[in-house]
């Protein structure tokens, strides 16, 4: 009997593919769950999701002339950041409505370039994900994204602490708003870039918003809530791989399902812990 | 030396300036009561102190650090920090940026928070104190910032008959410790009882003691038609001024 448990519990992480697979899906749980919370607060989970889809045409094309996808995908954001700064100085159109056409017509796009005919196969990897496709290069970039990503967090908490409590009065306290918006905007967009070949055009919001929403309903403090929303990232993500593997499901698909299931438990799980 | 003097100031936004023949020297110790309309100049007076706008004409002259004490109704109250952490944020000013508030940044906002008498409400969530500690901790925010001068939005707003008193004895201490405190406010009554009023409605209209200053033409040029008489046995006769608005922006 227990041999066969503990037989289920290994046998994903038998070949080196899972193991990368693993070693992926931590990395980004604890990057997304740590920025995600900064999301959460700074009300940018439109936004993220509005960059991370607008960037498709960008991957689409990098895909079609062989080129790296990170590039691909930085172009794509700029693009999308310029049309969307763009789209919102439009006189009669809001900005959330302008975000929306842009984001929309981007995506079109890139679905209609990757349905055109010389496409190599491979869209579905580009939308949902490619969690056992992990190549060395991927793990490396992850790997950075971590160390860059958790160091200008630790650095810049302080001031994004004292902009998201009251930005009218952040300036009174010798803090920039704007730098610190930017800055946050910008790792933001070097997680997505990251994160996006793993786990997908249309599920890396999850990895940001779902785990940081969880950690939210269950602390009562900054520095545990991110700790807690890496940590439920993480779980969150090997939970999601175990079902991808014994039942036969889409990797990136489970893990999203997996996610955002993390935010259900912390829902229930909070009128327990308020007793 | 006074820590505040404005001479022949005129702010705008641009345009014509909204506030003008500005004339006043504040001294340390002073509470000034800055009365007007919505609208009359009061946020504007503030962000000119502040320096985030530039006077059109004439000058003003500050001598030494400026804090503000907001609204606390502009904080988030659904934020997770401490009563700690809120008075915290008034050292950032003084670091680098890449610095992080330390043992000593600690230290300083924890005997702030224990000067207006919250010593034991340090780990509360700030969103979960009542509206008067919540001004109070915004208060040693700014005593954190270690500026002789205080900006205060109106922080009586919302504020119960006891917490007001609290307040109203905490701002007398920091004035009689040498500082001075610009309040804006709506309610005419509670001026009286400090040391300077300074009235404003696009312009000063008066600037002096509180009984020398606050005349009842004063006061019609101040508020205009938004003035109403009161003249019940509770206020002794006096003349009671309730604006149409308890908020500006």
């Amino acid at each position: 009997m227990l041999a066969a448990v503990l037989d289920w519990l290994a046998d994903p992480w038998a070949q080196a593919l899972g193991r990368r697979a693993l070693l992926e899906v931590v990395l980004l749980g604890l990057a997304g769950g740590a920025l995600g919370c900064w999301v959460v607060f700074y009300d940018l989970a439109y936004s993220a999701e509005s960059l991370a889809h607008a960037l498709l045409p960008g991957l689409v094309v990098a895909a079609l002339l062989g080129l790296p996808l990170l590039l691909g995908g930085a172009v794509g954001l700029l693009v999308a950041a310029l049309a969307v700064a763009l789209a919102g100085r439009v006189e009669g159109v809001g900005r959330d409505t302008g975000v929306a056409v842009v984001v929309t017509t981007l995506f079109g796009l890139g679905v209609l370039l990757a349905l055109s005919a010389e496409t190599p196969a491979g869209l579905q990897d580009l939308l949902f994900g490619d969690v056992l496709g992990v190549s060395d290069t991927d793990l490396a970039l992850a790997g950075g994204l971590v160390v860059v990503l958790l160091g200008a967090l630790a650095v810049l908490h302080p001031r994004l602490l004292a902009v998201g409590f009251d930005r009218g009065s952040a300036r009174g306290l010798g803090v920039r708003a704007g730098v610190v918006d930017a800055a946050l905007l910008l790792l933001l967009a070097g997680a997505l870039l990251v994160a996006v070949q793993c786990l997908g055009n249309l599920l890396v919001v999850a990895v940001l918003v779902a785990p940081a929403s969880a950690a939210r309903l269950l602390t009562r403090r900054m520095a545990p809530m991110l700790a807690l929303a890496g940590a439920l990232a993480v779980l969150a993500g090997v939970a999601g791989m175990y079902l991808s593997y014994h039942a036969g499901t889409a990797a990136g698909a489970s893990i999203a399902l997996a996610l955002v299931a993390s935010y259900g438990v912390a829902a229930l799980a909070r009128p327990l812990l308020a007793r | 030396m006074s820590l505040l003097v404005a001479d022949g100031l005129a702010v705008g936004y641009g345009g014509a300036p909204v506030l003008r023949d500005v004339r006043f020297a504040i001294e340390p110790g002073e509470r000034v009561a800055v009365l007007g309309p919505n609208g009359g100049g009061k946020t504007t007076l503030f962000r000119t102190v502040l320096g985030e706008l530039v006077p059109a004409e004439g000058r003003l002259d500050v001598h030494g650090r400026c804090a503000v004490v907001p609204q606390t109704e502009r904080s988030r109250l659904d934020f997770p920090v401490s009563a700690l952490d809120v008075a915290v944020m008034g050292a950032l000013s003084r670091l680098p940026w890449w610095r992080r508030p330390g043992r000593a940044e600690r230290a300083t906002a924890s005997a702030a928070l224990a000067r207006v008498g919250l010593a034991d409400r340090e780990g509360t969530t700030f969103g979960d104190l009542s509206g008067g500690q919540r001004q109070r901790v915004l208060v040693a925010r700014a005593l954190v910032q270690d500026a002789p001068v205080l900006l205060l939005d109106e922080p009586f707003t919302g504020l119960d008959a006891a917490s007001a008193d609290r307040l109203e004895t905490l701002m007398r201490e920091l004035a009689a410790e040498g500082r001075a405190l610009l309040i804006a406010t709506h309610d005419v009554e509670q001026a009286r009882a400090w040391d300077r009023v300074l009235c404003l409605n696009g312009r000063q209209v008066a600037y002096g003691a509180p009984a020398a200053a606050l005349t009842r033409p004063v006061l019609e040029a101040t508020y205009g038609t938004d003035i109403v008489d009161l003249e019940c046995v509770e206020h002794g006769g006096h003349t009671v001024v309730l604006p149409a608005h308890h908020h500006h922006h």
